[in-house]
């Protein structure tokens, strides 16, 4: 069986920062693998621009921001195998993968998830009505767009505020099709404050809060939606519904981590992110799998998704020269208000960073990090929403026992 | 029309198809017209994927007598049709007394219609068979099985067109007159079949279908059912259906049904909508899946939903009693070489092959077969990737490249499958067509991964244009042209 260093799962953001990082970490034998024939994962289909300003201080578009990190592991000599697709993981890291040239079977010392997310579906939300052509995923559609040059329609309803739904209700619109309204359940908005600014406010196009679809009309193309005003429950309000006719109906109703292969390796999920649990280190409860970037958390902008990969080298590289990482006996929880966090637990031993996101939008708010009545590290916020992730660095200095360690928010 | 049939069948669901495929063990001239564009788009494609034992219904009945012989039958069906089907048996279970009384009712009706090896068990049994089922009682009916409806459906076609029968799609049947010489004139969408015999396999249709042959009117009663189907990541807590005890009118309320691909079906729910044929899925039907399901099988969660769909139960009463007709399969002195069917729906995908001799039969009263030297009843389906063992998978990529390249991660489908399946025996070409040969799209994602590289493949392999590219049927167009 051929044998690797590390084997990467995926070649998007998070593979290829976690393979130029560990290249340079004298970590010699590391393979990327990307189900798609070119590596850049979804950025690719991303071409508006915005990419970067975090990672780099400039604005890219999706292709212009991975193709640096493609260049530069192209430049290190890092092994890629395109159009190859793991289609298991074992427990002792055998990564087995289909590619046009055989079934290969190759033994890991360590694998870094990187497979980022997949969309929630309408069957997965359940939305009842009809089963007409005519509805997709923000991502799909996006795919169909930018990738294969197809116009999927022209009067466009958009479900969710997501990111990628803001993002092609501007594209739908400079490409000639008419926005109608997007409309969003929960009471504020799912995407960045910046997409909604340009890519809806720009266009004068109309975002109901509030509101859902709650009826599919039409038996062989969409015809329209029904839409109604939710309550505090997200259950509809009676007298409340309209009738919207559209030719399309595009759903942008969140992201779900894609970790099929990490169950197949026995790796344990949080709930909360979808993701593995992980370590300061981002390694996974399997020993020698690490995490990063969209499978482990959905995150806002990909230049935290980089930085994320590009952080786990060093444990990464550690735990190939030694074969074990330190012992990490401390949990981390998020109080109520803090819909997820990251890591889930640590050393204490290793200062590390702390990724989180709030459950509802608060004003002015701190946030603090709490072992036992010891805090830790507080950070004061102007604001925080659901839509941007938080992240700070956390001191272990303050760790002085293996007592559980709460992250919680408190308006002021 | 291409010149005369012998024989005309009107409907390509799973009784359509199983009539086409035992008919042409004979030398006989056979059209199928089909409404839809591809097999199994009615009834035959929207239900339980069971294959039943003949419990449920009343010693003496057709469809009593049809099931039975269907279901003893399975193992050789599979065989030559190449058609996954488990005998996983099956769980009827019952809390409380007044449950138990009405169990132990069905229990000596499936006694009497002589199911083998059904047992009555208690609780401690019932968690033998499958922890994850509970229950005071229950019956256990080792014969009952599962299989896919769409791949049974689509096998029995394509076995039907290998030996001789053309499917026409898109042919809807407005109309049938009679001609001096007897032949029927069959009025369909594009124009006019010409044939001796006609035969009624339309389910939804047939009661539209019978007066036009010459045979009765009837009234359509139809059930709606929806049912909602979940991730086989839960399916890995299910090995068999579990049913609860009939209600006290006699019928099942929601069950969940393991799927021969590892899923799990939640329903039906049942609703009486008389002539209406809608299919859509409606909110109170999603919360009485989720509330009932859940009381049968703890893993019935909104995380595991991956899809809903509604089927349409068509039921024919009796003209002079209002009671639910059982199968019919007549003919009539005033209508030779016609052979209506009406009121087929459960079990008909387990009666299928069973019924179809009968018409057979019918046939051969009125007139005299050839037998076809050439039939050959072993069918071939395209082979499953994902259900090989990994030698057998490196084989078959070192044999065809295509194998390599997985086109469907949920269901772990390659290029080399889609690419057969787009090229089928039917001629069927849209995005449905390819799913049900495949299970491309099936999946958790719902074709957020391969979806677009089956529509690619359409174009490309068919020559189609992006406007031609259809989801399911005429006018479910995917897209509206190209971007610039």
């Amino acid at each position: 069986m051929e044998r690797r260093d590390v084997v990467i799962i995926g070649g998007g953001p998070a593979g290829l920062a976690a393979a130029v990082e560990l290249k340079k970490r004298n970590i010699a034998d590391v393979l990327i693998i990307e189900r798609e024939k070119q590596l850049g994962g979804i950025l690719r289909q991303c071409i508006h621009d915005g990419f970067g300003l975090t990672r780099f201080g400039e604005s890219f578009s999706g292709p212009e921001y991975s193709q640096r990190f493609i260049d530069e592991a192209a430049a290190l000599g890092i092994d890629a195998m395109t159009n190859a697709t793991v289609i298991d993981l074992s427990p002792d890291k055998v990564v087995t993968v289909a590619a046009q040239d055989g079934l290969k079977r190759i033994q890991a010392n360590a694998v870094i998830l990187a497979m980022g997310c997949r969309e929630r579906t309408r069957g997965a939300l359940a939305i009842p009505g009809s089963r007409p052509s005519g509805i997709y995923t923000a991502g799909v559609a996006q795919s169909y767009m930018n990738l294969y040059n197809t116009m999927v329609g022209k009067e466009i309803v958009i479900m969710g505020s997501g990111d990628i739904g803001l993002i092609m209700a501007r594209r739908f619109t400079l490409e000639g099709a008419h926005v109608k309204a997007v409309f969003e359940v929960l009471p504020y908005p799912s995407g960045l404050p910046r997409n909604i600014e340009q890519c809806l406010n720009d266009y004068d196009i109309p975002l109901y809060l509030s509101h859902s679809v709650i009826n599919i009309v039409g038996d062989k193309r969409i015809e329209g939606v029904e839409v109604a005003q939710v309550d505090a429950r997200m259950n509809p309000i009676s007298g409340t519904n309209r009738y919207f006719p559209c030719d399309t109906l595009i759903l942008s109703v969140g992201l779900i981590p894609e970790n099929e292969l990490s169950l197949a390796a026995g790796v344990e999920l949080d709930v909360r992110t979808k993701g593995a649990f992980v370590d300061e280190s981002h390694q996974t409860s399997v020993p020698g799998v690490f995490a990063a970037g969209n499978v482990l958390h959905v995150h806002d902008l990909v230049d935290f998704v980089s930085l994320e990969a590009e952080s786990l080298a060093e444990s990464a590289a550690q735990f190939i020269r030694e074969g074990e990482l330190p012992a990490c006996g401390i949990a981390l929880t998020p109080s109520p208000e803090i819909g997820h966090i990251i890591p889930q637990k640590i050393s204490g031993t290793r200062d590390f960073q702390l990724s989180l996101r709030v459950r509802k939008p608060v004003g002015k708010c701190k946030i603090v990090v709490r072992q036992g009545e010891r805090e830790i590290k507080s950070v004061s916020l102007p604001k925080a929403i659901p839509a941007e992730m938080i992240q700070f660095a956390v001191s272990c200095e303050k760790i002085s026992s293996g007592e559980p360690i709460e992250v919680s928010v408190y308006e002021r | 029309m291409d010149g005369v049939f012998d024989v005309a069948i009107i409907g390509g669901g799973v009784i359509g198809s199983a009539v086409a495929r035992e008919l042409s063990r004979y030398q006989l001239r056979i059209c199928v017209l089909e409404k839809e564009l591809d097999v199994c788009n009615g009834v035959s494609g929207r239900n339980t994927g069971l294959l039943h034992s003949g419990i449920l219904n009343e010693e003496g009945l057709l469809r009593t007598e049809c099931c039975k012989e269907g279901n003893a039958e399975f193992e050789q069906v599979a065989r030559e049709l190449d058609v996954p089907f488990r005998r996983c048996g099956k769980l009827i279970v019952s809390f409380g007394e007044e449950e138990r009384i009405r169990l132990e009712g069905l229990y000596r009706r499936g006694l009497k219609n002589g199911i083998p090896g059904i047992r009555m068990i208690g609780h401690d049994e019932i968690k033998e068979i499958e922890p994850n089922a509970d229950g005071d009682f229950a019956i256990f009916i080792p014969s009952a099985g599962i299989l896919c409806p769409f791949t049974y459906t689509i096998a029995l076609a394509e076995n039907a067109a290998m030996n001789g029968v053309t499917y026409y799609f898109n042919e809807e049947v407005t109309g049938i007159a009679r001609a001096g010489d007897g032949m029927f004139a069959i009025h369909a969408t594009s124009g006019t079949f010409v044939s001796r015999w006609a035969i009624n396999c339309s389910g939804l249709s047939s009661y539209q279908i019978s007066p036009m042959l010459g045979f009765d009117s009837y009234k359509p009663k139809r059930v709606k059912g929806q049912y909602e189907i979940l991730d086989k990541k839960a399916g890995a807590y299910l090995s068999l259906p579990i049913y609860p005890t009939p209600n006290e009118y006699g019928a099942f309320d929601v069950h969940v049904t393991p799927t021969i691909e590892g899923n799990v079906l939640v329903g039906p729910t049942i609703e009486n909508i008389g002539t209406e044929l809608d299919y859509s899925a409606t909110q109170e039907m999603i919360n009485t899946l989720g509330c009932s399901g859940e009381k049968l099988f703890a893993q019935v969660k909104r995380d595991y939903y991956i899809r809903n769909y509604v089927g349409i139960f068509p039921t024919a009463e009796d003209p002079l009693t209002h009671a639910e007709l059982d199968f019919q399969i007549q003919t009539k002195p005033s209508v030779p070489h016609a052979v209506n069917l009406v009121g087929i729906n459960s079990p008909g995908l387990t009666s299928a092959l069973p019924i179809a001799r009968r018409v057979v039969a019918k046939v051969k009263e009125q007139e005299l077969l050839i037998v076809n030297k050439t039939f050959n009843p072993v069918r071939k389906g395209i082979v499953r990737f994902s259900s090989l063992e990994r030698e057998e998978q490196d084989r078959l990529i070192r044999q065809n490249p295509d194998y390599g390249e997985i086109y469907c991660r949920c269901e772990c489908v390659t290029k080399a499958e889609i690419k057969q399946a787009i090229h089928n025996v039917l001629g069927v070409c849209t995005i449905s067509g390819i799913k049900y040969r495949t299970r491309a799209s099936m999946g958790r994602c719902q074709g957020g991964y391969c979806e677009t590289r089956l529509t690619a493949m359409l174009q490309d392999e068919l020559r189609l244009d992006k406007t031609d590219i259809l989801l399911n049927k005429k006018g479910a167009y995917m897209f509206t042209g190209k971007v610039k």
